[in-house]
């Protein structure tokens, strides 16, 4: 193999991935998913479905594996998906049910910076979001991590109404977060940042 | 290896290394890997710099154009990511599992020698013997790609003769922290 690979390079081979779970076909089986996967390659690739789905396949497939095994891990797989699939829903939930606080914090008497915390769990990118922020208010922006380690962007001045605003408005890089979990937290205790 | 992995938290820092220890990786791939010189240019563009992943556990990834391709514990061997082994899967000796095994491979554990000795297995002829320590590109029964790159705990005869306990240690398999990670 060494010596013809010395003169030409050997192609790569083009796998093709499922979409849903990510896997190559063949091993979609195993993922957590099957049900979806089967829906997608069936739309997308009907030739595909043939191969791995149809009944000659599924036949071939036992192979080694006694019939019981087979029906156990087949059970395992329902099992599986059922799971995931919670877990899901549950991720969405608590999704939906996170904040996005906007605090005002004093920073020398008269000057304040604004702290937005929890935009991340809305896939919003926070550096991207921070430069936005940053270019609309003509202010420094950056992305830093607060008391409890977690990111936060921190504006410079007293924006807190205008993000608020901006973000209810739901454009540009806040397009994914709701607006009814956007609240406006009242500084208790001051600070020294 | 990569069990508990994310980017946000496990990755200490992305820089280029240096053009002499670019070469020196090069050289390591050529001299470990069953693969051309032309090939790997085809995978890895001489032109194209490396970005080294720095991870805990002194792992490094190394990428480019965010894509990783190449990872290595410490100063141990060079394996290739799942992904670059589907585009070429020569490069590494191949290891068969039967197809029971697949199952708990998914789910990150160690392969054992039965399931590699058993009929589904596979494991290379006495003439081609891998020693203990080689990194391996796994095969499962019945499919077409690898399903996940382990290094070898035994020789590969030795495992014949012992048939009991970790015969390969899986390194990444499909599904896996390093998986999902599409980029870096």
């Amino acid at each position: 193999m060494s010596s013809e690979s010395q003169s030409e390079p050997i192609r790569p081979i083009q796998v093709l991935y499922c979409q849903v779970c990510t896997f190559p076909l063949e091993y979609c089986e195993f993922g957590s998913s099957l049900t979806r996967c089967k829906e997608w390659l069936k739309e997308s690739h009907p030739a595909l479905y043939d191969k791995y789905y149809s009944n000659e396949a599924l036949q071939s497939k036992l192979g080694t594996l006694s019939l019981e095994a087979q029906a156990k891990l087949e059970k395992d797989t329902a099992e599986k998906e059922a799971k995931a699939e919670k877990k899901a829903d549950a991720a969405l939930k608590k999704k939906m049910a996170s904040q996005v606080s906007i605090k005002r914090m004093e920073r020398n008497k008269r000057k304040f910076v604004t702290a937005i915390h929890g935009l991340e769990a809305f896939d919003v990118e926070l550096k991207k979001a921070s430069k936005f922020l940053a270019q609309k208010f003509a202010t420094g922006a950056s992305v830093t991590k607060n008391a409890q380690g977690q990111d936060e962007i921190v504006v410079q001045g007293d924006v807190a109404d205008d993000v608020l605003e901006l973000i209810e408005s739901a454009t540009g890089v806040f397009k994914s977060v709701p607006s009814a979990n956007v609240v406006i937290v009242e500084e208790k205790k001051k600070k020294g940042e | 290896m990569f069990h508990k992995f994310s980017s946000s938290t496990d990755v200490t820092s992305q820089t280029p290394p240096k053009s002499s220890v670019q070469r020196s990786i090069r050289a390591a791939i050529l001299s470990q890997w069953k693969i051309g010189v032309e090939t790997l240019e085809q995978i890895w563009p001489k032109k194209e710099s490396l970005i080294h992943v720095k991870c805990r556990n002194h792992i490094s990834i190394y990428t480019i154009h965010g894509e990783p391709l190449f990872f290595q514990e410490s100063d141990g061997p060079i394996y290739p990511t799942l992904r670059l082994l589907h585009k070429y899967p020569f490069v590494l000796p191949r290891v068969g599992i039967d197809r029971g095994a697949i199952r708990f491979l998914l789910s990150g554990a160690n392969m054992m020698c039965p399931g590699l000795t058993s009929t589904g297995g596979y494991l290379p002829p006495p003439e081609n013997a891998l020693p203990a320590g080689t990194p391996v590109a796994i095969f499962a029964e019945g499919k077409e790609h690898a399903v996940a790159v382990g290094v070898t705990k035994l020789g590969t005869e030795e495992m014949r003769k012992v048939n009991k306990d970790v015969g390969v240690e899986v390194v990444t398999h499909l599904g896996d922290e390093l998986w999902s990670q599409q980029t870096l």
